[in-house]
Protein backbone atom coordinates (compact mmCIF):
# COMPACT_ATOMS: atom_id res chain seq x y z
CA UNK A 1 0.00 0.00 0.00
CA UNK A 2 1.29 3.37 -0.61
CA UNK A 3 1.18 6.24 1.21
CA UNK A 4 -2.29 8.52 0.84
CA UNK A 5 -1.04 12.04 -0.64
CA UNK A 6 -4.30 13.55 -0.82
CA UNK A 7 -6.99 12.08 1.62
CA UNK A 8 -10.96 13.94 2.34
CA UNK A 9 -12.63 12.42 5.05
CA UNK A 10 -15.95 12.85 5.66
CA UNK A 11 -15.88 16.68 3.83
CA UNK A 12 -18.90 18.90 4.09
CA UNK A 13 -19.07 21.95 2.03
CA UNK A 14 -22.61 24.01 2.45
CA UNK A 15 -23.25 27.45 0.71
CA UNK A 16 -25.62 28.63 2.96
CA UNK A 17 -28.30 26.02 3.10
CA UNK A 18 -27.13 24.02 0.28
CA UNK A 19 -25.06 20.73 0.95
CA UNK A 20 -22.57 21.07 -2.18
CA UNK A 21 -20.53 17.88 -0.50
CA UNK A 22 -22.53 16.05 2.27
CA UNK A 23 -20.10 13.64 4.32
CA UNK A 24 -17.43 12.57 1.63
CA UNK A 25 -14.20 11.13 2.01
CA UNK A 26 -11.53 9.73 -1.01
CA UNK A 27 -7.91 8.12 -0.66
CA UNK A 28 -5.35 9.34 -3.62
CA UNK A 29 -2.01 7.73 -3.25
CA UNK A 30 0.97 9.04 -4.15
CA UNK A 31 1.47 9.02 -7.89
CA UNK A 32 -2.04 8.21 -8.48
CA UNK A 33 -4.71 9.50 -11.40
CA UNK A 34 -7.36 9.50 -9.71
CA UNK A 35 -10.87 10.62 -11.30
CA UNK A 36 -13.94 12.10 -10.16
CA UNK A 37 -16.86 11.75 -12.28
CA UNK A 38 -20.89 12.81 -12.13
CA UNK A 39 -23.36 15.18 -13.61
CA UNK A 40 -23.53 18.80 -12.68
CA UNK A 41 -24.33 19.98 -9.50
CA UNK A 42 -23.06 16.54 -8.12
CA UNK A 43 -20.06 18.33 -6.38
CA UNK A 44 -17.16 16.73 -8.20
CA UNK A 45 -15.92 20.46 -9.12
CA UNK A 46 -16.62 21.33 -5.38
CA UNK A 47 -14.67 18.11 -3.54
CA UNK A 48 -11.67 19.89 -5.78
CA UNK A 49 -11.97 23.22 -4.77
CA UNK A 50 -12.09 22.40 -1.54
CA UNK A 51 -8.95 20.79 -1.27
CA UNK A 52 -7.41 23.69 -2.89
CA UNK A 53 -9.10 25.77 -0.50
CA UNK A 54 -11.48 27.59 -3.16
CA UNK A 55 -14.72 26.39 -1.17
CA UNK A 56 -16.19 26.77 2.48
CA UNK A 57 -15.60 23.86 4.18
CA UNK A 58 -17.86 23.35 6.92
CA UNK A 59 -16.50 20.11 8.57
CA UNK A 60 -14.81 16.85 7.85
CA UNK A 61 -10.81 17.42 7.14
CA UNK A 62 -8.62 17.09 3.90
CA UNK A 63 -5.43 16.20 4.29
CA UNK A 64 -2.04 16.81 1.70
CA UNK A 65 1.06 14.81 2.24
CA UNK A 66 0.49 14.19 6.25
CA UNK A 67 -0.32 17.77 7.00
CA UNK A 68 -3.99 18.29 7.67
CA UNK A 69 -5.67 21.83 6.24
CA UNK A 70 -7.94 23.81 8.13
CA UNK A 71 -10.18 26.06 6.80
CA UNK A 72 -10.19 27.84 3.35
CA UNK A 73 -6.34 29.16 4.04
CA UNK A 74 -3.85 27.64 2.59
CA UNK A 75 0.38 28.94 2.95
CA UNK A 76 2.32 29.50 -0.06
CA UNK A 77 4.01 26.05 0.62
CA UNK A 78 0.88 24.55 -0.23
CA UNK A 79 0.20 25.80 -3.38
CA UNK A 80 4.25 25.27 -4.58
CA UNK A 81 2.94 21.70 -4.57
CA UNK A 82 -0.41 21.85 -5.63
CA UNK A 83 -1.77 23.35 -8.96
CA UNK A 84 -4.78 23.23 -10.40
CA UNK A 85 -5.95 23.59 -13.83
CA UNK A 86 -9.35 25.27 -14.84
CA UNK A 87 -12.04 24.27 -17.48
CA UNK A 88 -12.41 27.14 -19.49
CA UNK A 89 -8.97 28.64 -20.82
CA UNK A 90 -11.06 30.99 -22.42
CA UNK A 91 -11.99 32.49 -18.98
CA UNK A 92 -8.91 31.19 -16.77
CA UNK A 93 -6.07 33.62 -18.56
CA UNK A 94 -6.01 37.21 -17.95
CA UNK A 95 -6.90 38.67 -21.70
CA UNK A 96 -4.86 41.51 -21.25
CA UNK A 97 -1.42 40.19 -20.05
CA UNK A 98 1.02 38.27 -22.00
CA UNK A 99 1.76 34.51 -22.15
CA UNK A 100 5.10 36.05 -20.74
CA UNK A 101 3.75 38.08 -17.85
CA UNK A 102 0.72 34.82 -16.73
CA UNK A 103 3.57 32.55 -16.35
CA UNK A 104 6.19 34.98 -14.14
CA UNK A 105 3.46 35.37 -12.04
CA UNK A 106 3.29 32.31 -10.28
CA UNK A 107 7.71 32.63 -9.92
CA UNK A 108 7.04 36.16 -8.31
CA UNK A 109 4.92 35.36 -5.76
CA UNK A 110 7.21 32.60 -5.14
CA UNK A 111 10.26 34.55 -5.14
CA UNK A 112 12.04 31.91 -7.83
CA UNK A 113 14.89 33.18 -9.10
CA UNK A 114 16.05 31.82 -12.69
CA UNK A 115 12.02 32.81 -14.66
CA UNK A 116 13.55 33.75 -17.85
CA UNK A 117 15.01 29.62 -17.91
CA UNK A 118 11.93 28.36 -16.45
CA UNK A 119 9.67 30.25 -18.90
CA UNK A 120 11.03 28.50 -21.53
CA UNK A 121 11.68 25.26 -20.53
CA UNK A 122 7.72 25.54 -19.08
CA UNK A 123 6.33 26.62 -22.89
CA UNK A 124 9.08 24.07 -24.44
CA UNK A 125 6.93 21.52 -22.47
CA UNK A 126 4.00 21.81 -23.55
CA UNK A 127 5.05 21.69 -27.15
CA UNK A 128 4.40 25.99 -27.65
CA UNK A 129 7.93 27.27 -28.64
CA UNK A 130 9.03 30.46 -27.42
CA UNK A 131 7.55 32.59 -30.05
CA UNK A 132 4.53 32.21 -28.02
CA UNK A 133 5.82 33.88 -25.09
CA UNK A 134 4.88 37.87 -26.16
CA UNK A 135 1.46 36.58 -27.68
CA UNK A 136 -1.86 37.64 -25.85
CA UNK A 137 -4.49 34.81 -25.08
CA UNK A 138 -6.75 36.41 -27.83
CA UNK A 139 -3.97 35.45 -30.19
CA UNK A 140 -4.35 31.36 -29.50
CA UNK A 141 -6.66 29.04 -29.97
CA UNK A 142 -8.34 26.76 -27.16
CA UNK A 143 -6.08 24.19 -26.94
CA UNK A 144 -3.11 26.47 -26.95
CA UNK A 145 -5.09 28.26 -23.89
CA UNK A 146 -5.05 25.71 -22.58
CA UNK A 147 -1.34 24.48 -22.74
CA UNK A 148 -0.44 27.95 -21.49
CA UNK A 149 -2.79 27.22 -18.82
CA UNK A 150 -1.26 23.67 -17.89
CA UNK A 151 2.05 25.60 -18.31
CA UNK A 152 1.28 27.91 -15.23
CA UNK A 153 0.51 24.86 -13.13
CA UNK A 154 3.71 23.09 -14.19
CA UNK A 155 6.20 26.24 -13.90
CA UNK A 156 6.30 25.81 -9.73
CA UNK A 157 7.02 22.02 -10.29
CA UNK A 158 4.03 21.12 -7.78
CA UNK A 159 4.00 17.38 -7.20
CA UNK A 160 -0.02 17.51 -7.62
CA UNK A 161 -2.44 18.76 -10.05
CA UNK A 162 -5.76 19.14 -9.72
CA UNK A 163 -7.81 18.90 -13.20
CA UNK A 164 -11.36 20.14 -13.43
CA UNK A 165 -12.73 19.58 -17.01
CA UNK A 166 -9.25 20.32 -18.87
CA UNK A 167 -10.23 19.32 -21.83
CA UNK A 168 -14.70 19.85 -22.43
CA UNK A 169 -14.33 23.16 -23.87
CA UNK A 170 -11.89 21.75 -26.40
CA UNK A 171 -12.51 19.86 -29.82
CA UNK A 172 -12.09 16.06 -29.80
CA UNK A 173 -8.78 16.37 -31.96
CA UNK A 174 -7.56 19.01 -29.59
CA UNK A 175 -8.99 17.15 -26.69
CA UNK A 176 -6.72 13.93 -27.81
CA UNK A 177 -3.16 16.46 -28.18
CA UNK A 178 -4.21 17.90 -24.48
CA UNK A 179 -5.05 14.42 -22.87
CA UNK A 180 -1.53 13.11 -24.93
CA UNK A 181 0.31 16.30 -23.02
CA UNK A 182 -0.87 15.42 -19.46
CA UNK A 183 0.19 12.01 -19.78
CA UNK A 184 3.46 12.78 -20.80
CA UNK A 185 4.22 15.54 -18.14
CA UNK A 186 2.63 12.78 -15.13
CA UNK A 187 5.29 10.38 -16.26
CA UNK A 188 7.85 12.50 -16.68
CA UNK A 189 7.40 14.51 -12.87
CA UNK A 190 5.53 11.16 -11.65
CA UNK A 191 2.72 13.98 -10.36
CA UNK A 192 -0.84 12.79 -9.21
CA UNK A 193 -3.76 13.95 -10.87
CA UNK A 194 -6.92 14.61 -9.49
CA UNK A 195 -9.17 14.98 -12.46
CA UNK A 196 -12.61 15.96 -12.71
CA UNK A 197 -14.80 15.18 -15.89
CA UNK A 198 -18.44 14.00 -17.03
CA UNK A 199 -16.71 12.01 -19.35
CA UNK A 200 -16.27 8.27 -18.60
CA UNK A 201 -14.42 7.99 -21.81
CA UNK A 202 -11.75 10.63 -20.64
CA UNK A 203 -11.29 9.19 -16.96
CA UNK A 204 -11.15 5.84 -17.75
CA UNK A 205 -8.08 6.67 -20.48
CA UNK A 206 -6.62 8.71 -17.98
CA UNK A 207 -7.36 7.52 -14.36
CA UNK A 208 -6.41 4.53 -12.29
CA UNK A 209 -9.64 4.65 -10.02
CA UNK A 210 -12.41 6.98 -9.85
CA UNK A 211 -15.20 7.73 -7.77
CA UNK A 212 -18.79 8.32 -9.01
CA UNK A 213 -20.69 11.43 -7.62
CA UNK A 214 -23.86 12.08 -7.39
CA UNK A 215 -26.03 14.96 -5.25
CA UNK A 216 -22.78 15.84 -2.96
CA UNK A 217 -22.01 11.87 -2.38
CA UNK A 218 -19.78 9.52 -3.67
CA UNK A 219 -22.17 6.09 -4.89
CA UNK A 220 -19.10 4.28 -5.39
CA UNK A 221 -15.61 4.04 -5.93
CA UNK A 222 -13.90 1.63 -8.49
CA UNK A 223 -11.19 1.15 -10.67
CA UNK A 224 -11.46 1.93 -14.21
CA UNK A 225 -10.48 -1.49 -14.53
CA UNK A 226 -13.53 -2.98 -13.43
CA UNK A 227 -15.99 -0.08 -14.95
CA UNK A 228 -14.28 -1.34 -18.90
CA UNK A 229 -15.55 -4.99 -17.91
CA UNK A 230 -18.42 -3.96 -16.51
CA UNK A 231 -18.13 -4.91 -12.62
CA UNK A 232 -20.47 -2.58 -11.20
CA UNK A 233 -22.41 -1.98 -8.09
CA UNK A 234 -24.38 0.92 -8.46
CA UNK A 235 -27.61 1.45 -10.93
CA UNK A 236 -26.21 4.82 -11.37
CA UNK A 237 -22.93 4.35 -12.48
CA UNK A 238 -24.76 2.13 -15.11
CA UNK A 239 -26.96 4.78 -15.88
CA UNK A 240 -23.59 6.39 -16.90
CA UNK A 241 -21.93 3.83 -18.57
CA UNK A 242 -25.11 3.42 -20.75
CA UNK A 243 -24.90 7.33 -21.69
CA UNK A 244 -21.46 7.47 -22.17
CA UNK A 245 -22.18 5.13 -25.21
CA UNK A 246 -23.73 7.34 -27.44
CA UNK A 247 -27.52 7.37 -28.60
CA UNK A 248 -29.46 4.56 -29.60
CA UNK A 249 -32.74 4.66 -31.64
CA UNK A 250 -35.12 3.14 -29.27
CA UNK A 251 -36.23 -0.81 -30.38
CA UNK A 252 -32.99 -0.59 -33.08
CA UNK A 253 -31.43 -1.50 -30.29
CA UNK A 254 -30.63 -5.32 -30.13
CA UNK B 1 -38.25 12.95 -54.65
CA UNK B 2 -38.31 16.75 -54.92
CA UNK B 3 -35.46 18.18 -52.30
CA UNK B 4 -37.00 20.23 -49.42
CA UNK B 5 -33.67 22.19 -49.46
CA UNK B 6 -31.58 23.05 -52.44
CA UNK B 7 -27.69 24.47 -50.94
CA UNK B 8 -25.18 24.72 -54.44
CA UNK B 9 -22.47 26.27 -53.78
CA UNK B 10 -22.66 27.99 -50.71
CA UNK B 11 -20.00 30.57 -49.77
CA UNK B 12 -20.06 32.97 -46.38
CA UNK B 13 -17.59 35.40 -45.66
CA UNK B 14 -16.51 38.02 -43.22
CA UNK B 15 -14.95 41.27 -43.89
CA UNK B 16 -12.82 42.40 -41.50
CA UNK B 17 -10.12 44.90 -40.68
CA UNK B 18 -7.34 42.32 -41.50
CA UNK B 19 -8.84 40.81 -44.66
CA UNK B 20 -11.71 38.63 -45.77
CA UNK B 21 -12.64 35.68 -43.70
CA UNK B 22 -14.08 33.00 -45.20
CA UNK B 23 -15.96 30.83 -43.01
CA UNK B 24 -18.31 28.91 -45.88
CA UNK B 25 -16.63 28.07 -49.21
CA UNK B 26 -18.64 26.58 -51.62
CA UNK B 27 -21.34 24.00 -49.90
CA UNK B 28 -23.64 22.17 -51.67
CA UNK B 29 -25.79 19.60 -50.64
CA UNK B 30 -29.54 18.79 -50.83
CA UNK B 31 -32.22 17.81 -48.08
CA UNK B 32 -35.04 15.78 -48.24
CA UNK B 33 -37.39 14.56 -45.34
CA UNK B 34 -34.75 12.99 -44.16
CA UNK B 35 -31.88 13.45 -40.52
CA UNK B 36 -29.12 15.20 -41.99
CA UNK B 37 -25.61 15.72 -39.77
CA UNK B 38 -22.94 18.47 -40.33
CA UNK B 39 -19.41 17.89 -38.36
CA UNK B 40 -16.46 19.48 -38.26
CA UNK B 41 -14.73 21.28 -35.56
CA UNK B 42 -14.82 24.87 -34.46
CA UNK B 43 -14.36 27.30 -37.36
CA UNK B 44 -14.96 24.62 -39.53
CA UNK B 45 -18.42 26.51 -41.25
CA UNK B 46 -20.96 24.29 -40.10
CA UNK B 47 -22.51 26.71 -37.97
CA UNK B 48 -22.24 29.59 -40.59
CA UNK B 49 -23.92 27.01 -43.06
CA UNK B 50 -26.86 26.45 -40.97
CA UNK B 51 -27.32 29.86 -39.67
CA UNK B 52 -27.22 31.28 -43.58
CA UNK B 53 -30.29 28.75 -44.29
CA UNK B 54 -31.98 29.83 -41.53
CA UNK B 55 -31.35 33.83 -42.51
CA UNK B 56 -29.27 34.42 -39.24
CA UNK B 57 -25.99 35.48 -40.97
CA UNK B 58 -25.20 39.00 -39.64
CA UNK B 59 -25.54 42.00 -41.59
CA UNK B 60 -21.93 43.15 -42.44
CA UNK B 61 -21.03 39.33 -44.09
CA UNK B 62 -21.50 38.26 -47.42
CA UNK B 63 -23.35 35.41 -48.29
CA UNK B 64 -23.62 33.79 -52.18
CA UNK B 65 -24.44 30.89 -53.63
CA UNK B 66 -25.87 29.35 -56.97
CA UNK B 67 -28.90 28.17 -55.82
CA UNK B 68 -30.13 28.48 -51.26
CA UNK B 69 -33.84 27.36 -52.13
CA UNK B 70 -36.26 25.95 -50.02
CA UNK B 71 -39.24 24.39 -51.78
CA UNK B 72 -39.23 26.49 -54.14
CA UNK B 73 -38.34 29.52 -52.61
CA UNK B 74 -35.17 31.29 -53.61
CA UNK B 75 -34.04 32.52 -50.02
CA UNK B 76 -31.68 34.89 -51.25
CA UNK B 77 -33.27 36.99 -53.07
CA UNK B 78 -36.67 36.27 -50.93
CA UNK B 79 -38.07 39.64 -49.38
CA UNK B 80 -37.11 40.10 -45.44
CA UNK B 81 -40.92 39.75 -45.08
CA UNK B 82 -41.03 36.13 -47.13
CA UNK B 83 -37.95 35.06 -44.76
CA UNK B 84 -39.46 36.20 -41.65
CA UNK B 85 -42.75 34.68 -41.99
CA UNK B 86 -40.24 31.45 -43.26
CA UNK B 87 -38.31 31.54 -39.83
CA UNK B 88 -40.05 30.40 -37.10
CA UNK B 89 -43.03 28.79 -39.25
CA UNK B 90 -41.32 26.55 -42.03
CA UNK B 91 -37.99 26.81 -40.92
CA UNK B 92 -37.14 26.67 -37.13
CA UNK B 93 -33.73 26.01 -35.26
CA UNK B 94 -32.55 25.02 -31.67
CA UNK B 95 -29.52 26.61 -30.97
CA UNK B 96 -26.90 25.41 -28.59
CA UNK B 97 -27.17 26.70 -24.84
CA UNK B 98 -30.86 27.34 -23.42
CA UNK B 99 -29.69 29.76 -20.90
CA UNK B 100 -28.31 32.31 -23.09
CA UNK B 101 -30.51 31.55 -26.48
CA UNK B 102 -34.27 31.76 -23.96
CA UNK B 103 -35.77 35.18 -23.65
CA UNK B 104 -34.70 35.99 -19.78
CA UNK B 105 -37.36 37.93 -18.58
CA UNK B 106 -40.04 36.21 -20.42
CA UNK B 107 -41.98 33.07 -18.81
CA UNK B 108 -41.59 29.92 -21.16
CA UNK B 109 -45.02 29.64 -22.03
CA UNK B 110 -45.25 33.35 -23.16
CA UNK B 111 -41.97 33.02 -25.04
CA UNK B 112 -43.86 29.56 -27.03
CA UNK B 113 -46.77 31.50 -27.42
CA UNK B 114 -45.46 34.04 -29.01
CA UNK B 115 -44.13 31.81 -31.74
CA UNK B 116 -47.69 30.98 -32.28
CA UNK B 117 -49.36 34.17 -32.54
CA UNK B 118 -46.53 35.21 -35.10
CA UNK B 119 -47.35 33.16 -37.34
CA UNK B 120 -51.03 31.78 -37.24
CA UNK B 121 -54.36 33.32 -36.49
CA UNK B 122 -54.92 31.40 -32.81
CA UNK B 123 -57.05 33.02 -29.99
CA UNK B 124 -55.49 33.39 -26.81
CA UNK B 125 -56.85 30.12 -25.42
CA UNK B 126 -55.85 28.10 -27.78
CA UNK B 127 -52.36 29.34 -28.52
CA UNK B 128 -52.03 28.35 -24.74
CA UNK B 129 -53.72 24.82 -24.98
CA UNK B 130 -51.30 24.02 -28.12
CA UNK B 131 -48.12 25.40 -25.94
CA UNK B 132 -49.33 22.88 -23.17
CA UNK B 133 -49.97 20.41 -25.41
CA UNK B 134 -46.30 20.85 -26.48
CA UNK B 135 -44.50 21.12 -23.37
CA UNK B 136 -46.09 17.52 -22.71
CA UNK B 137 -45.01 16.48 -25.88
CA UNK B 138 -41.22 17.17 -24.74
CA UNK B 139 -41.68 15.25 -21.70
CA UNK B 140 -42.25 18.17 -19.30
CA UNK B 141 -44.41 16.46 -16.61
CA UNK B 142 -46.04 19.32 -15.19
CA UNK B 143 -46.73 21.87 -18.20
CA UNK B 144 -48.89 23.80 -16.03
CA UNK B 145 -46.07 24.54 -13.78
CA UNK B 146 -43.21 24.51 -16.28
CA UNK B 147 -45.60 27.48 -18.39
CA UNK B 148 -45.11 30.55 -16.02
CA UNK B 149 -41.38 29.55 -15.13
CA UNK B 150 -38.84 31.76 -16.26
CA UNK B 151 -35.91 30.27 -17.84
CA UNK B 152 -33.38 31.11 -15.07
CA UNK B 153 -35.80 28.68 -12.74
CA UNK B 154 -35.28 25.85 -14.67
CA UNK B 155 -32.37 23.40 -15.49
CA UNK B 156 -30.09 22.82 -18.43
CA UNK B 157 -31.95 19.88 -20.04
CA UNK B 158 -35.70 21.56 -18.98
CA UNK B 159 -34.56 24.72 -20.61
CA UNK B 160 -33.76 22.98 -23.84
CA UNK B 161 -37.04 20.80 -23.90
CA UNK B 162 -38.70 23.94 -23.90
CA UNK B 163 -36.72 25.68 -26.98
CA UNK B 164 -37.69 22.36 -28.86
CA UNK B 165 -41.17 22.66 -27.89
CA UNK B 166 -40.72 26.48 -28.95
CA UNK B 167 -39.50 25.39 -32.17
CA UNK B 168 -41.40 23.05 -33.04
CA UNK B 169 -45.10 24.49 -32.15
CA UNK B 170 -45.58 26.12 -35.49
CA UNK B 171 -44.95 22.58 -36.88
CA UNK B 172 -42.01 23.43 -39.26
CA UNK B 173 -40.83 21.64 -41.81
CA UNK B 174 -37.21 22.58 -42.12
CA UNK B 175 -35.51 22.06 -38.26
CA UNK B 176 -32.01 22.36 -37.84
CA UNK B 177 -30.49 21.84 -34.85
CA UNK B 178 -27.04 23.45 -33.59
CA UNK B 179 -25.48 21.31 -31.23
CA UNK B 180 -28.74 21.00 -29.57
CA UNK B 181 -27.63 18.72 -26.45
CA UNK B 182 -23.39 20.17 -25.91
CA UNK B 183 -24.60 22.63 -22.95
CA UNK B 184 -25.96 19.37 -21.57
CA UNK B 185 -24.98 16.51 -19.25
CA UNK B 186 -24.80 12.98 -20.33
CA UNK B 187 -27.80 11.69 -19.04
CA UNK B 188 -30.05 14.23 -19.71
CA UNK B 189 -28.37 14.59 -23.53
CA UNK B 190 -30.08 11.27 -24.08
CA UNK B 191 -33.48 12.03 -22.91
CA UNK B 192 -33.33 15.27 -25.18
CA UNK B 193 -32.02 13.61 -28.04
CA UNK B 194 -34.92 10.70 -27.89
CA UNK B 195 -37.65 13.33 -27.51
CA UNK B 196 -36.11 15.60 -30.73
CA UNK B 197 -36.13 11.83 -32.56
CA UNK B 198 -39.34 11.35 -31.53
CA UNK B 199 -40.89 14.21 -32.47
CA UNK B 200 -39.03 14.81 -35.78
CA UNK B 201 -40.11 11.30 -36.89
CA UNK B 202 -43.52 11.47 -36.32
CA UNK B 203 -44.01 14.66 -37.95
CA UNK B 204 -41.94 13.85 -41.12
CA UNK B 205 -39.63 17.06 -40.61
CA UNK B 206 -36.33 17.59 -42.58
CA UNK B 207 -33.51 17.70 -39.74
CA UNK B 208 -30.07 19.13 -39.82
CA UNK B 209 -27.97 18.50 -37.37
CA UNK B 210 -24.93 20.61 -36.44
CA UNK B 211 -22.24 18.70 -34.41
CA UNK B 212 -18.76 18.13 -33.89
CA UNK B 213 -19.36 14.85 -32.11
CA UNK B 214 -19.03 12.47 -34.59
CA UNK B 215 -20.11 9.49 -33.11
CA UNK B 216 -23.21 11.09 -31.76
CA UNK B 217 -24.34 12.58 -35.09
CA UNK B 218 -23.70 9.32 -36.87
CA UNK B 219 -25.78 7.10 -34.29
CA UNK B 220 -29.01 10.09 -35.15
CA UNK B 221 -28.64 10.68 -38.53
CA UNK B 222 -28.84 9.16 -41.88
CA UNK B 223 -26.32 10.82 -43.84
CA UNK B 224 -23.13 12.69 -42.59
CA UNK B 225 -21.79 15.83 -44.34
CA UNK B 226 -18.17 16.10 -42.82
CA UNK B 227 -16.68 19.87 -42.64
CA UNK B 228 -13.11 21.39 -42.63
CA UNK B 229 -11.85 24.81 -43.45
CA UNK B 230 -15.10 25.65 -44.99
CA UNK B 231 -15.55 22.77 -47.28
CA UNK B 232 -17.03 19.46 -47.54
CA UNK B 233 -14.45 16.75 -46.96
CA UNK B 234 -16.61 13.93 -47.08
CA UNK B 235 -20.10 12.77 -47.48
CA UNK B 236 -21.24 9.46 -46.73
CA UNK B 237 -24.34 7.03 -45.05
CA UNK B 238 -24.16 7.22 -41.30
CA UNK B 239 -24.43 3.63 -41.56
CA UNK B 240 -21.13 3.56 -43.51
CA UNK B 241 -18.89 5.59 -41.24
CA UNK B 242 -16.26 2.85 -40.35
CA UNK B 243 -15.36 2.77 -44.56
CA UNK B 244 -14.71 6.91 -44.21
CA UNK B 245 -12.20 7.18 -46.73
CA UNK B 246 -11.00 10.79 -45.89
CA UNK B 247 -8.01 10.90 -42.99
CA UNK B 248 -9.95 13.20 -41.68
CA UNK B 249 -12.88 11.93 -40.90
CA UNK B 250 -11.08 8.74 -39.71
CA UNK B 251 -8.44 10.86 -37.60
CA UNK B 252 -11.76 12.22 -35.92
CA UNK B 253 -13.37 8.87 -35.31
CA UNK B 254 -10.14 7.45 -33.45
CA UNK B 255 -8.88 10.66 -31.35
CA UNK B 256 -12.20 9.93 -29.26
CA UNK B 257 -10.89 8.37 -25.90
CA UNK B 258 -12.98 5.02 -25.85
CA UNK B 259 -14.15 2.92 -22.83
CA UNK B 260 -12.48 -0.43 -23.17
CA UNK B 261 -9.58 0.46 -25.66
CA UNK B 262 -6.28 1.29 -23.95
CA UNK B 263 -5.02 3.71 -26.22
CA UNK B 264 -1.71 5.66 -25.31
CA UNK B 265 -1.18 8.17 -26.64
CA UNK B 266 -3.83 8.97 -28.14
CA UNK B 267 -3.72 8.96 -31.87
CA UNK B 268 -4.00 12.84 -32.40
CA UNK B 269 -4.78 14.46 -35.81
CA UNK B 270 -2.00 15.13 -38.43
CA UNK B 271 -3.69 18.33 -40.33
CA UNK B 272 -2.44 18.22 -44.00
CA UNK B 273 -2.49 21.66 -45.68
CA UNK B 274 -3.93 20.54 -48.98
CA UNK B 275 -7.22 19.64 -46.86
CA UNK B 276 -8.10 23.01 -46.73
CA UNK B 277 -7.81 24.04 -50.17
Amino acid sequence: MTTATVSAENLVVTYDEFKALDDVSIVVASGESFGLVGESGSGKSTLLRAVAGLAPVTSGSIRVHDRVLTGNRRDKAFYRDVQMVFQDPYGSLHPRQTIDRQLLEPLAIHGVADGERRILKALDEVGLGSGFRFRYPHQLSGGQRQRIAIARALILEPSILLLDEPTSALDASVQAEVLNLLEQVRRDRKLTFIMVSHDLGVVTHMCDRLAVMQNGRVVERLSSADLVAGRIAEEYTRNLMVASKGFQRKGAAA
Amino acid sequence: MKPLLTVDDLKVSFPTRTGVIEAVRGVSFTLGRERLGIVGESGSGKSQTGRAIMGLTPAHAQVTAKTLSFEGIDLLSAAPKVRRDLRGKRIAMILQDPKYSLNPVMSIGRQIVETLTRHENVGRREARERALDMLEAVQIRDPGRVYDLYPHEVSGGMGQRAMIAMMLVAGPELLIADEPTSALDVTVQLEVLGILDKLVADRGMGLIFVSHDLRLVSSFCDRVIVMYAGKIVEELAASDLANARHPYTQGLLNCMPAIGSDRHPLPVLDRKPEWAL
